[in-house]
């Protein structure tokens, strides 16, 4: 495993803490936006913030796709698996998200065939080998998984395969982002792009982020020194008075994205006028929804689905973990009534959701700290 | 599900271009390769899978170092590793 003391050489890491240090400037505190739930998983894993000094903290962004269902859409998908004949398929991830009324697996147990898929197109082959069932995948992510949600679509299409449908809730990350820059919440002084997204997107559709409000991004990779090197290109530029897009993750990320990714996005799929975040509400033109050409392959126009809005509950405080306000450990019902054995909230059901990573790792970064600052 | 999950492509399928094995730690599965190009992608490449299609193309390295990251994520890697083992896509 030569290659990989490449990125996680402690010596490395050290020797870019001491420079993060020096970019610092004296008195100021520095707030960075993870955006993506896995570089949250790297960083309480493996305890990045130890590397950094206490003027620089990073804060957590909604890029959970598990994180932001809203607890309607999973009754609204529930609702349809109940329907008579219907198989409803999903990612194992969405099995133990609550709704208002449970979660897939309650309703599993309660007689709903539901069944979990590693890929859609595992879905479109039960449609395939069960013609005389109506088969319907759950669609979530965000570009990271819509592209795959477009192809299937396409490929059942090409197929003539008419018992598959989607239930569609593809959310895009730049609406969210803008949410949360025009939230009066917080004030952030860069962001960490995501990774994967970005090898779907590109780095080119963040340059608004810059330009219209003067925030540098950098997109990260996911190991350690990956994201201890993003932290030090975004402060070398607030210390250099420049604001840019940069990509860190040059390794995976094309700086155009994958134009194939996104021409089947966009033959499929078109934005919706707005669509309800679990925590942060209503966005407009965040999320995708089949287009009228595709309406064959549409669950929302094939069921009826009753389109109930759930409010989360109320010791639920996803939502502004969601948007960073507040830290996993401040939530009133972390790790006591909300657990991942028994979660209320999705942060905590997801591994990339922050109260999730940070109850199977960070609670140990944060107890260090704490132990020491008592000395 | 939002795992990228390493892949070394061993067989590209015969009449269907955007079909691919790939070789994930020992277990063989079908993926589709239709995002990057039948003429980007050769046997013995590495590429990110996300759930059944590869997404971009890798090189060793990279890959190593992924794979050796998703071994340290425990439960949340053993099952999406499952997943794929029980995917059979075409």
């Amino acid at each position: 495993m030569r290659f990989v003391d490449e990125y996680r050489d402690a010596d490395k890491a050290q020797a870019l803490a001491t420079q993060i240090a020096a970019l610092c400037e004296p008195g100021r505190q520095y707030k960075f936006m993870e955006v993506c739930g896995g570089h949250t998983h790297t960083i309480y894993k493996h305890g990045i913030e130890d590397y950094l000094p206490e003027s620089v903290s990073l804060v957590h962004g909604p890029g959970c796709p598990v994180c932001v269902i809203p607890m309607g859409r999973v009754d609204d998908a529930i609702a349809i698996a109940n329907e008579p004949g219907v198989i409803m398929t999903a990612f194992g991830d969405m099995m133990r998200v609550p709704g208002g009324n449970g979660s897939f697996l309650d309703a599993k147990a309660a007689g709903a065939d539901i069944r979990m898929v590693y890929s859609p197109l595992d879905a479109l082959k039960i449609a395939r080998t069960n013609p005389d069932r109506r088969v319907v995948f759950m669609a979530i992510g965000f570009e990271t998984t819509s592209p795959s949600t477009a192809m299937t679509v396409l490929r059942a299409a090409a197929e003539g395969i008419d018992n598959f449908s989607v239930f569609c809730n593809h959310v895009t990350i730049l609406p969210a982002i803008k949410a949360i820059l025009d939230s009066p919440d917080l004030r952030l002084d860069g962001f960490l792009g995501p990774g994967h997204v970005s090898t779907v997107i590109g780095c080119r559709p963040y340059e608004f982020i810059a330009r219209d409000y003067g925030k540098p991004l950098v997109c990260a990779g996911f190991e350690p020194l990956d994201l201890l090197q993003s932290v030090y290109l975004l402060l070398q530029q607030l210390a250099e008075g420049r604001c840019e897009v940069e990509n860190q993750y040059t390794r995976v990320v094309p700086w155009d994205g994958n134009l194939r990714a996104l021409e089947a996005i966009g033959q499929v799929m078109e934005l919706r006028p707005y669509f309800e975040w679990r925590g942060l509400g209503f966005i407009s033109h965040s999320a995708l929804r089949m287009r009228e050409e595709y309406a064959a392959y549409d669950a929302e126009r094939l069921f009826d689905v009753p389109g109930v809005r759930v409010a989360d509950p109320k010791a639920c405080q996803c939502g502004e973990v969601l948007k960073g306000v507040l830290k996993p450990w401040e939530c009133k019902v972390f790790g006591t009534a909300c657990t991942p054995e028994t979660p209320i909230g999705t942060c905590m059901v997801s591994s990339e959701g922050a109260c999730a990573a940070y109850y199977n790792f960070g609670r140990f970064t944060r107890q260090r700290l704490v132990e020491a600052t008592r000395v | 599900m939002c795992l990228g999950i390493p892949g070394e492509i061993v067989e590209i399928k015969a009449g269907r271009d955007d079909l691919a094995i790939v070789d994930v730690v020992g277990v063989r599965r079908a993926i589709n390769i239709g995002l990057l190009g039948p003429d980007q992608i050769g046997i013995g490449d590495w590429v990110l899978v996300h759930v059944g299609f590869a997404m971009s193309k890798i090189d060793e390295a990279e890959a190593a170092a992924t794979l050796e990251m998703l071994n340290g994520l425990g439960q949340a890697y053993t099952d999406e590793l499952q997943a794929l083992a029980e995917s059979d896509i075409s």
